[in-house]
């Protein structure tokens, strides 16, 4: 079923949280909402479950408006940062509750209560109670009973952040198989984590500061972002300021090279490098600085190379004799991995 | 453990029994003694009896504990479904509205409870409401003293309930009612029962509001014991005391095994 948000605005007292938010996420697709904290992406979420009331504009489910429908009559499943178990029941229990809610005949309860924690891997745990499960097993519980009342129309919030890194990517991996086995279910999918984002999502909408800036498949977004925001959230990027005249790219004492078709003349831009599209040594686009800093992240070196004031970031297979810092160095970069910017100047903002 | 070392931790035990035994355990030992004492002159009683508990168990103070009893019981089961009534309906008021009922809620605890009393007693003479005489009147007075307690304990509880699983439970398709039912109540069962308890507790050991209200047909223990030590029966006072004690002791325990059972679901 498709999910719409049509201009939805959403305050807190003063506070405008969700400005004039515009998504389609169509039937069957996995679209993640990836942003900072407090940009928005979570109250856009419970626009869709009915948790918050929208100042303006409507959510749409299936062509249909639910802005004014409470949440028990959408029909959505949900999952929780905290999985939110209800501490009282058992694993089954919890996972009947919705089916209950909805009057299901008692056989048939029990067995989609069955399946859905088949599905999970939880039915070996079904006698026991939430506190008796650890952060994992309950996430699946709580996947399991989101899922045991076939919604059509899964959301996400941030359900993988209180796990640990190994059990994260493990749990990635089942999501995915999850949603292979469910073709049909629309799902979207908070999160602050770009790998999250980009491993799991169909198409990313990158919000910051309560409005959406950009959105598109994760290769999209990674391969050429719109700007300079969606190019440091969405995988690491260098921003380098540079200077557009007469057809030419100037960075530093540099003339550039690029594919980039239609320059227009501007005194700043951006040029946007991702880090490991950055070589070591002399090539197309050499960039001549002197060595800030090494860091050793086991298959690869980060140097951190300072050319003309400004650092550039470049991730290379590991090196058996890297260069000691304060040595200069040239890194260079091909440029078809260079995308330009032209969106306003460099601002600080948070690295995925 | 605060203190390290064994030297510190049994310093810190004696000083506690110091201050413990004398000023909470000490009183309610001498009533124990008392109760089965004839004379009381010297240092120590003497004359072994259960005189007084004979006494205190047959006739008018078995009557006195029924009507303690039963008056407890239903002013802790109203303040109970009054309070957490309230705090409920209170928890979903905005800001300015919950302080408000806060301070009404609080407003019987500030009030000392022989006014409660009296404004009972000066509201309920009249028709319409004609409460004054009956036994309703007291159990009215201890309702209204031990709701403020309910309440305050439902409304904390409320505040520690995590809001996710009530919207879990909305959007599993729980009508609110369903809500209500089956994840909120369930959840605050174990401050419900603490809070009938406490209610219990307050209202098996009310006096000066009763002393103001209770009519001749309905004399709850705490009066009885007053009238008997008024009287100068100390030792029969005791005894009583130690009924009340003991009743009250025993139903806490039940309540809290309850409650026990409730909270490590």
């Amino acid at each position: 079923m498709s999910v719409r948000f049509d201009r939805v605005s959403v305050s807190y007292g003063s506070q405008t949280v969700l400005d004039a938010f515009d998504l389609a996420v169509e039937p069957g697709e996995v679209m993640a909402l990836l942003g900072p904290s407090g940009s928005g992406k979570t109250t856009a979420l419970r626009a869709v479950a009915g948790f918050v009331t929208p100042a303006s504009g409507r959510v749409l489910i299936g062509g249909r408006d639910v802005t004014a429908l409470p949440p028990h009559k959408r029909g959505i499943g949900m999952v929780v940062q905290s999985y939110a178990l209800f501490p009282h029941l058992r694993v089954d229990a919890n996972v009947a509750f919705g089916l209950k809610a909805r009057r299901t005949p008692r056989h048939e309860t029990v067995e989609r209560v069955a399946r859905a924690l088949e599905m999970t891997g939880m039915a070996a745990y079904a006698r026991r109670y939430p506190r008796e499960l650890s952060g994992g097993q309950q996430q699946r519980v709580a996947i399991a009973r989101a899922l045991a009342i076939r919604p059509e129309v899964l959301l996400l919030d941030e359900p993988l952040s209180a796990l640990d890194a190994a059990l994260r990517s493990a749990m990635l991996t089942e999501l995915a198989r999850l949603h292979r086995e469910l073709p049909d279910l629309t799902i979207l999918y908070v999160t602050h984590d770009q790998i999250e984002a980009l491993t799991l999502a169909d198409r990313v909408a990158v919000m910051d500061s309560a409005r959406l800036k950009e959105c598109g498949t994760p290769l999209d977004l990674h391969r050429s972002p719109g700007s300079e925001f969606t190019a440091s959230f969405v995988g690491g990027a260098n921003l380098l300021p540079v200077s557009v005249s007469g057809g030419t790219v100037r960075f530093a004492d540099a003339e550039l090279q690029l594919v980039a078709p239609g320059l227009t003349d501007a005194d700043t831009a951006t040029l946007c490098v991702r880090p490991h599209r950055v070589g070591l040594g002399d090539g197309p686009n050499a960039l001549r600085g002197t060595l800030a800093e090494v860091q050793w992240r086991g298959a690869t070196h980060r140097l951190v190379v300072d050319v003309a004031g400004h650092r550039v970031a470049a991730d290379v297979t590991e090196l058996r004799d890297p260069p000691a810092p304060g040595t200069p160095v040239t890194v260079h970069f091909a440029p078809q991995d260079a995308v330009l910017l032209t969106s306003g100047p460099v601002r600080e903002v948070a690295r995925g | 453990m605060l203190l390290h070392g064994k030297a510190a931790r049994l310093i810190a035990q004696a000083v506690f029994l110091v201050l413990f035994l004398p000023l909470f355990a000490l009183p309610f030992l001498v009533i124990v003694v008392a109760s089965f004492a004839t004379d009381w002159n010297g240092a120590l009683p003497s004359g072994l009896t259960v005189q007084h508990y004979r006494e205190a168990l047959g006739g008018d103070a078995a009557h006195a504990l029924t009507v303690s009893l039963l008056t407890a019981v239903a002013a802790s089961l109203v303040a109970l479904l009054v309070g957490a009534w309230a705090a409920l309906a209170a928890h979903r008021l905005r800001r300015a509205g919950r302080g408000v009922m806060d301070t009404l809620f609080t407003l019987p605890v500030a009030v000392p409870s022989v006014v409660v009393g009296l404004s009972l007693l000066v509201a309920f003479s009249k028709p319409p409401l004609l409460l004054n005489g009956t036994p309703g009147i007291v159990i009215t007075a201890h309702a209204v003293l031990v709701t403020a307690f309910a309440y305050q304990s439902v409304s904390a509880a409320l505040a520690r309930l995590d809001p996710a699983c009530e919207q879990i439970a909305a959007s599993l398709g729980a009508s609110p009612a369903r809500v209500l039912w089956r994840i909120r109540i369930p959840l605050l069962l174990p401050s419900l029962t603490g809070a009938a308890g406490l209610g219990f507790a307050l209202s098996m050991g009310e006096l000066s509001a009763t002393m103001m209200l209770y009519p001749p047909s309905w004399t709850p223990l705490p009066v009885s014991i007053f009238g008997a030590t008024d009287r100068g029966s100390l030792f029969t006072g005791a005894a009583l005391a130690v009924v009340l004690m003991a009743t009250t002791l025993l139903v806490l325990l039940a309540v809290s095994r309850v409650r026990n059972r409730a909270s490590y679901r």
